[in-house]
């Protein structure tokens, strides 16, 4: 396959995964917006949802106070924000219609549908779009995409690196999104872990998707060494590093067998897996957890570099 | 219907007073018996799979949507197995004659030392190649798609309007109208006994695959050369690498070491024999053709010249389609295949010459001018449709430069009844076959109908407005 062809795959994937994150930021502020504060007022969790998808400065560039409709702009429609699902859905697309040769006509069809939707939506008046459409909308194209993906893509390399894009952005969004919260919402040590405002975890694995399955699977109180099990170290979970990045070497090691050569991606990847299969929950809060994330995404983002210079920059001998 | 045709009578397709011709009788009632809800309907219908298949079309220079659809017309367009069998006689004999035009002009150069074509038109036209002088690309072929304009002005009488030796497009719209066409009017096909064109792909790699390298082993690997999905015909580049079963390639992608071509694949460097090539000569290869330019591949030319790929159409196949060769090409198939041509060009003035130059300005208003080395519709003049001024104003420009201008009658093209606001009325249509050259020539049966749809308009070109139709051959 050509690297190019490669390269586009994995981006497809990983701009999909990347617009189906931001609708769930969009979905929590959403719902938080409704829900009133002891203290009078309304929670008002905007900021650290700017924060969660990087693009506080380029907000407060363009629109200034974090104003709720504003920011549903920002996320959803403008195209000047590189990562609003607007701009993401367009790149997805667009990625797609480079290499069209390499997908099949469902696949082409999910991505060129939302897109042609997309055109619909921006021409629509905005008071006619209410934002819980324009969330459930992001997270259906994206079902459909990925369903059309399983569905009918030849399970050959193309395959393999369209899940190598889902796979490291999902993990690059779960810690972020962990990250975020842990460090901006509660700094004070003495804080964690005091089970006084379970309502900042709950946030978390709403944006997960996750609050019922935790309920599933853990039962009972919500404590913040649970939930980091649950979003880090728990295969069962969907999101979890730990989910994410053995997707990662699984895939790796697929292509390792079709292409008939080992690369230092496998190993990379192998190792990450080995290092969360071991942790327990305890090991990271010892760590730190802001630390133990910074770490973590910084790995993902090297064996993205790894992935780049062994596949999709085309220097491969 | 009015307007362009000066008066004239124009040949419809379909009717002949109120008889309809034998080809279209199975549409006859098809056409009477829908109803204009239905008619909408599928009109919907096509436009949303167009739009979900992704075929659409950017103009260039326009801006605006670079998603915009070619408008589709339904009613196709039919001939019948004879009007088809001579056609095709006729294409056939003029793609071999053009790449026998092309082979001789780049070696011993026979046709200009028998003084049947001027030599300044050759060697000094801006698409002759000296970098290719003395090269024999595989089997002789430079242009091994052949893409042959041609219109018709009465029952018997088909005129070739132009050659197309580099990249002709629109062949993919050929293949998807089709696609459409059976997937909405199933009981059409039943009906009617229409020869498929949907081997074309199949044919096409099988020429491209005929004309590797010498130095090729084992199965030829073939790509196709694209400048990029920015281009207005990325569409149909990459529709056309998916049904081979081929690479979609961009310059950089490619790269020279040692004899041969490579790609960058995920697996290391794979040699590339055959390029089918959809960027002009001058984006090949920097080294050769253009220093200033960053595109292209540097050191291809060498690699093809040494043999270790082919480029195809070839590297100065585009001397063939020049407007002020075209004149010639009844003269080249006389000279190289000692045949009578079987198509007839339209009978042309060329400006250059004092004569035609004040034959031409004395009845502009009557002809259509274009520029020699224009293409797409832009910057010609159409006499008849156009307004006292305007062909003052084109009569200056053709005093300016007149070596830069042909100047054609207008023809009476022929029409085919097309769907349009008020119902169904004539149109004025032209066609475009493809013909394959390799080890063989090939022409599957059909080809690009283009439609002009506003009322008496003989400009067909999709950037001026013109639209499509599906091409049927009957079989007999």
């Amino acid at each position: 396959m050509l690297s190019r062809t490669a390269e586009n795959l994995f981006w497809i994937a990983r701009y999909s995964e990347r617009a189906e994150t931001v609708a769930r930021l969009l979905e929590v502020g959403a719902r938080n917006a409704l829900i009133p504060r002891t203290g009078g007022g309304f929670r008002n969790e905007w900021e650290s949802i700017l924060q969660a998808s990087g693009t506080t400065d380029g907000f407060a560039a363009r629109y200034g106070d974090p104003v709720q409709r504003n920011i549903e702009s920002y996320l959803f429609f403008d195209l000047e924000n590189p990562t609003s699902i607007a701009a993401c859905v367009s790149q997805a697309r667009e990625n797609g219609r480079i290499v069209r040769t390499a997908l099949t006509s469902q696949v082409w069809d999910a991505l060129n549908t939302g897109f042609q939707d997309l055109k619909e939506l921006r021409r629509t008046e905005r008071s006619k779009l209410a934002i819980n459409d324009l969330i459930d909308w992001t997270i259906r194209h994206c079902a459909m995409l990925r369903g059309a993906i399983e569905d009918t893509q030849l399970r050959n390399d193309g395959y393999c690196f369209l899940h190598l894009g889902y796979a490291l952005e999902r993990a690059d969004a779960t810690a972020r999104l962990l990250d975020v919260k842990y460090y901006v919402l509660l700094p004070q040590v003495d804080y964690v872990g005091s089970g006084l405002d379970n309502y900042q975890w709950r946030t978390i694995l709403r944006a997960m998707s996750a609050q019922r399955a935790f309920n599933w699977a853990y039962g009972g109180e919500l404590t913040p060494a649970k939930i980091a099990d649950f979003l880090i170290l728990n295969r069962k979970s969907p999101r979890a590093l730990i989910t994410s990045v053995e997707d990662a070497a699984d895939h790796l090691d697929r292509q390792a067998r079709g292409y008939g050569q080992v690369g230092q991606a496998q190993s990379r990847a192998r190792a990450l897996v080995a290092e969360l299969a071991e942790a327990r929950v305890e090991d990271i809060f010892d760590e730190g957890l802001h630390e133990f994330l910074t770490r973590f995404i910084d790995e993902i983002a090297a064996l993205a570099g790894v992935i780049h210079h062994a596949y999709l920059s085309g220097e491969a001998r | 219907m009015t307007g362009a045709g000066g008066g004239q009578a124009h040949f419809n397709e379909m009717f002949q007073g109120d008889a309809v011709r034998a080809p279209y009788a199975g549409l006859e009632h098809w056409a009477r018996e829908m109803p204009v809800e239905l008619r909408s309907l599928k009109q919907s219908e096509a436009e949303a799979l167009f739009r979900r298949i992704g075929i659409t079309f950017a103009v260039y220079g326009e801006g605006g949507d670079p998603d915009r659809l070619i408008p589709f017309d339904m009613f196709p367009r039919v001939f019948s197995a004879s009007e088809w069998l001579k056609l095709e006689r006729g294409i056939k004999q003029r793609a071999r004659a053009l790449n026998a035009f092309l082979m001789d002009i780049y070696s011993r150069g026979e046709i200009v030392k028998a003084g049947r074509i001027p030599a300044d038109l050759v060697y000094r036209n801006e698409a002759f190649e000296r970098a290719v002088m003395g090269t024999a690309p595989p089997r002789g072929v430079f242009s091994h798609i052949v893409g042959i304009d041609l219109v018709r002005t009465g029952p018997d009488e088909f005129f070739v309007l132009e050659d197309n030796c580099r990249t002709p497009s629109g062949v993919s719209y050929m293949l998807e109208n089709r696609e459409i066409m059976m997937r909405m009017f199933p009981g059409l096909f039943q009906e009617n006994r229409i020869a498929p064109v949907e081997s074309y792909p199949a044919l096409l790699k099988r020429t491209l695959a005929s004309v590797a390298p010498k130095k090729c082993e084992g199965e030829p690997v073939v790509a196709i050369l694209t400048p990029g999905h920015f281009n207005s015909a990325y569409y149909e580049h990459s529709f056309l690498a998916d049904m081979m079963g081929v690479e979609l390639v961009e310059a950089a992608d490619l790269f020279v070491e040692g004899d041969f071509c490579w790609m960058r694949t995920t697996q290391g460097p794979r040699r590339v024999d055959v390029i089918y090539r959809r960027i002009d000569d001058a984006y090949i290869d920097p080294l050769c053709f253009r220093p200033d330019s960053m595109l292209g591949v540097p050191g291809l030319m060498n690699v093809y010249r040494s043999g270790g790929v082919t480029l195809a159409s070839a590297p100065g196949a585009g001397v063939a389609d020049d407007k002020a060769i075209y004149i010639y090409v009844p003269e080249m198939i006389r000279f190289y295949l000692g045949e009578e041509p079987i198509l007839k060009n339209v009978p042309t003035w060329q400006c250059a010459k004092a004569d035609d130059l004040a034959h031409v300005l004395d009845n502009l208003a009557d002809l259509v001018v274009k520029e020699v080395h224009g293409s797409g519709g832009y910057g010609m003049l159409v006499g008849p449709a156009s307004s006292t001024a305007q062909v003052a104003a084109f009569a200056d420009k053709i005093r300016e430069t007149p070596e830069n201008y042909i100047a054609q009658p207008t023809l009476a093209l022929s029409t085919c009844p097309s769907f349009v606001e008020e119902g169904i009325a004539p149109r004025h249509v032209d066609l475009r076959p493809y013909c394959l050259v390799g080890e063989r020539i090939e022409l599957v049966p059909g080809g690009l109908t283009r439609v002009a749809l506003t009322e008496g308009s003989l400009v067909v070109n999709s950037s001026q407005g013109g639209g499509v139709k599906d091409t049927w051959v009957l079989a007999e």
